[in-house]
């Protein structure tokens, strides 16, 4: 009986890494130029937490194997230095396998998060709210408008709270429902949550960032493939988080000074 | 002697089914001076259900207006001196919610008067009155969902919005009177059959306020009332 079971587990254990080894499941295309990086930290996550799985697996399958008929007068080794030594050697382990994870992480994390955008990159202002995201370009004179939560009015299509009356910068500046970028420009994206805790998710972009209120939270990316992609929020935000999403159309850069001059003459 | 109770009983028999039978009308035009803020298309793109059905997008609807400087969507109401105040209506008013909007924007009702509310969408809506006299309430209508019977209790003019779709956004009036109309078509309105008496007619509008006149109607005839509101850009 015991046999049985360390050969269910070994069994088991092959037939998880099977797809993985096969590339059974592919990521979504990458359009990013960061994102390759993102793709190679989660490969090596995969192949180190894969290698210590089936390691697990196997080693627990043999000590079962191995020693699951012995006789109940049998002497039990301990380990060398007793239990003491036993918890000392899995925290370094498990430590050294965390940190290494870590230290080779960061540089995937640091090119999208340490680093500031370039001078010439496009910003972008991104509010979600439940259950919406809305999107603010500076228009011509490159300047985003202070914004006025106590003027919010979502019936007359002002859901930042924009001034027009006092504030000249707000005059100019466009809110859309939805982000066009221009293809290999990098974007700056600034990003705040009108209510609760949101999250701004792109997979072919390989950005997935929280929105927390209160804070003002920074970001940027440069899109590489002209086409039409999916925003959507990745955290629960309420009833109606489900129906909580954006587009995102990366364009040429022509199609792009089209799109925002279409967008700011219907405001 | 004899003559005057003849004269007065003759008086009492032509004049009093007058008085009672008379109605009369108050009708006329509501508009604006000034510029209005420009009414912004709504871009539905996120619920494209929605937005398959308006092939040019559909604008806010807070401020709209017609030829002449007609102010539509005012709802003007006797606010007194209407002889049948508090009779609630035994028939309801619907309240649709249609191509991701409320449709009419503007809805008027009695006090206690039964209220449907309609999802003709393929989408789910979670209509949301922000009452602050009324109890608030905010309830979800998956597609293909009957509707919602609801009423209320006290007199307000509640905005309306849903919780799915940021830019829905509509009013209730609810009125102690059932002598109400909404300016349409040009910034037309008319309130029929109102008896001989003096009235306080009221013109709400959502962005504008309030104005009053008062009217006083002796017989069969029509009044003509005019309201004209400021318009601000902004």
């Amino acid at each position: 009986m015991a046999k049985f079971f360390a050969i269910t587990i070994v069994v088991i254990a092959i037939l998880s890494a099977i797809p993985i080894l096969r590339h059974t499941w592919v990521a979504p295309e990458d359009i990013s130029t960061h994102g390759h990086m993102i793709d190679e930290q989660m490969s090596e996550t995969m192949v180190e937490a894969g290698i210590s799985f089936l390691a697990a697996q196997l080693i627990l399958a043999l000590f079962i194997w191995q020693f699951s008929n012995r006789g109940s007068d049998a002497k039990i080794k301990s380990f060398p230095g007793g239990a003491r030594a036993l918890v000392m050697a899995a925290l370094l382990l498990v430590g050294a396998e965390v940190l290494a994870l870590g230290v080779f992480g960061v540089k995937a994390w640091a090119n999208v998060y340490l680093t500031p955008p370039s001078a010439n990159a496009m910003p972008i202002q991104v509010q979600a709210g439940q259950f919406a995201f809305y999107f603010r370009y500076p228009g011509p004179d490159g300047k985003l408008g202070p914004i006025h939560p106590e003027l919010i009015n979502e019936g007359a299509q002002d859901f930042y709270g924009l001034d027009l009356e006092h504030d000249p910068d707000s005059r100019d500046d466009i809110v859309t429902a939805e982000m066009a970028i221009p293809v290999n420009k990098e974007v700056h994206l600034l990003m705040h949550a009108k209510d609760v805790g949101h999250s701004f998710f792109v997979r072919e972009l390989r950005v997935q960032q929280d929105f927390v209120p209160g804070l003002d939270v920074s970001l940027h990316f440069t899109a590489t493939k002209v086409g039409k992609y999916e925003i959507v929020c990745t955290q629960l935000c309420g009833l109606g988080h489900y129906n909580m999403k954006a587009y995102l159309e990366v364009l040429s850069p022509q199609d792009f000074d089209d799109w925002l001059k279409k967008q700011q003459a219907m405001q | 002697m004899r003559t005057k109770q003849m004269l007065v009983a003759l008086l009492t028999l032509f004049v009093c089914p007058y008085l009672l039978f008379a109605a009369g009308t108050v009708s006329g035009k509501v508009t604006y001076t000034g510029t209005p803020a420009r009414q912004k298309p709504i871009d539905m793109s996120k619920e494209p259900s929605c937005a398959k059905q308006h092939p040019t997008p559909v604008t806010t609807e807070t401020v709209v207006t017609g030829a002449n400087n007609a102010l539509d969507n005012v709802v003007v109401y006797v606010s007194s001196g209407a002889p049948d105040d508090g009779q609630v209506p035994a028939q309801a008013v619907t309240y649709d919610q249609k191509g991701c909007q409320y449709i009419p924007h503007v809805q008027p009702m009695h006090v206690n008067q039964e209220l449907k509310i309609l999802n003709d969408d393929q989408t789910s809506h979670n209509i949301h009155p922000l009452a602050k006299v009324n109890r608030e309430w905010n309830k979800s209508q998956p597609p293909g969902t009957p509707p919602l019977s609801e009423k209320f209790e006290k007199p307000e003019f509640i905005p309306v919005k849903c919780n799915v779709h940021p830019w829905m956004h509509g009013w209730f009036a609810v009125l102690t009177t059932n002598h109400y109309d909404v300016s349409k078509d040009g910034g037309d309105f008319k309130l029929p059959n109102l008896p001989p008496g003096k009235y306080t007619i009221t013109a709400w509008h959502e962005s504008y306020g309030t104005q009053t006149a008062d009217v006083t109607i002796t017989g069969n005839e029509t009044k003509d009332v005019k309201f004209t509101f400021t318009a601000k850009p902004y």
